[in-house]
């Protein structure tokens, strides 16, 4: 199909888009759409990835032996999730090394929300919570983004998120319920995951670059604003329930626009943390180097097996 | 700082899981491993942490020969005009059964 020209193949491409269809990987696309999706793909695997350092650092330390082992299991998951992406994006002509290069390197971006510190146990909680819980009404969205790797990994991690909310919401319930220490705990850790996880959308749509040619293109589907609008609006009857208060003294359900009205967000922050100057992104990076080097033994060993192997059979 | 270690990368597995017994096997994803014993241990632990299978093949992904997207229209189209190929297009007088 050399014959066609750029015009038709574009326009045959957004056709394609706009009846539902899905892009696969073979098929032509435009240049921006591989590279935007490339961009896209790769900061919610290292996202996945890094995500994994906060939680990590409480699975030697959490108080029983049912969470530890949810926690295991939930961060083992995240790691599956890096690679389904890593996976989606390598489709599109990138390698896997490439892609951990520009991580490494600081070249690519990870959510900035993994860039806060987890102090506490009720931590573990928040994250579950409210992290999952964000992550999840975007990659509910991208369920049925047009890039079809993309869109298929999205079911998959969908369908192993649940439980990740649910084992959140109930640890901060157990502490929510035990002495008021504990539920001091809960309510210190929901001030201060609660702004980072709006952050988490993205800023607001009159300020976003992208968002434009990735609604068109059927990647982005819903708008910053309106997926935040929706977290808020899940979120806020759930923290009534655990009867702790979300640290916005302008949040309050309007009866007309059935949706909760809430506070401004600061965005000096959030671009300050994107910078690289939030508590962690040091020691996020550091830290994801040291165990990519670390491994390296692991990479090894498997090479000299099949080496080995090989010549044997030759 | 990071070394380039492995720059010829292992080679890449096309996943495919068979949910039940007596179920086709269904595309569930790729990996890397440096053999196909490794890429079934991988696509184990990746693929089917939740009991999502009874039985895994892998697949070098070089190995697949794929139809081409652009010739979608003229490769299929040998099936498009022949509608006797459905029991629709037979007409069954009424009253006669296990037609
Ligand atoms: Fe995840
Ligand atoms: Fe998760």
């Amino acid at each position: 199909m050399s014959t066609l020209s750029a015009g038709e193949l574009e326009k045959r491409f957004q056709e394609k888009i706009d009846a539902n269809l899905y892009i696969e990987p073979k098929d032509w696309m435009i240049d921006k759409y591989r590279h935007n999706l490339i961009r896209q793909i790769s900061q919610h695997a290292h996202s996945e990835v890094v995500g994994m350092l906060p939680e990590g650092n409480w699975i030697t330390r959490a108080p029983n032996l049912r969470r530890k082992a949810a926690l295991l299991a939930k961060v083992q998951d995240e790691a599956g999730h890096g690679l389904y992406l890593y996976s989606a994006a390598e489709t599109l002509g990138i390698s896997r090394e490439e892609l951990l290069e520009q991580l490494h390197t600081g070249k690519a971006k990870y959510s900035n929300i993994f860039n806060y510190p987890t102090v506490t146990w009720a931590d573990i909680g928040a994250i579950g919570w409210l992290v999952d819980g964000a992550a999840i009404i975007n990659q509910v969205m991208l369920q049925r983004a047009s890039y079809g790797p993309y869109a298929r990994a999205m079911v998959r991690i969908c369908r192993e998120e649940s439980f990740h909310q649910r084992q959140g919401f109930e640890i901060m319930l157990t502490l929510c319920r035990g002495t008021a220490e504990q539920k001091e705990m809960a309510q210190d850790s929901l001030n201060r995951w609660w702004w980072p996880s709006l952050m988490m959308f993205g800023p607001n749509d009159k300020d976003s670059p992208h968002s434009a040619e990735m609604a068109k293109w059927r990647v982005k589907r819903e708008s910053n604003d309106e997926l935040r609008q929706r977290f808020i609006d899940r979120v806020a009857p759930q923290a009534d329930f655990l009867g702790i208060k979300i640290p916005d003294n302008h949040l309050k359900w309007d009866e007309t626009k059935q949706h909760y009205h809430f506070g401004e967000i600061n965005w000096d922050e959030f671009y300050n943390v994107v910078k690289g100057n939030g508590p962690c992104n040091r020691e996020r990076l550091n830290a994801r180097i040291k165990a990519h080097e670390e491994g390296k033994w692991v990479r090894d060993a498997a090479a000299a097996f099949i080496n080995k192997r090989k010549s044997k059979a030759a | 700082m990071i070394t380039k270690e492995n720059d010829n990368q292992w080679p890449l597995w096309e996943v495919f899981i068979q949910s039940k017994s007596g179920q086709p096997f269904k595309h569930a994803g790729s990996l890397h491993a440096p053999d196909g014993e490794m890429a079934l241990l991988n696509a184990r632990d990746v693929y089917t942490r939740r009991n999502e299978g009874t039985s895994i093949w892998v697949v070098p992904a070089k190995c697949i020969t794929a139809s081409t997207p652009e010739e979608v229209g003229a490769f299929f189209d040998p099936a498009f005009d022949k509608v006797y190929r459905h029991p629709t297009f037979y007409d069954v007088p009424e009253g006669v059964k296990y037609l």
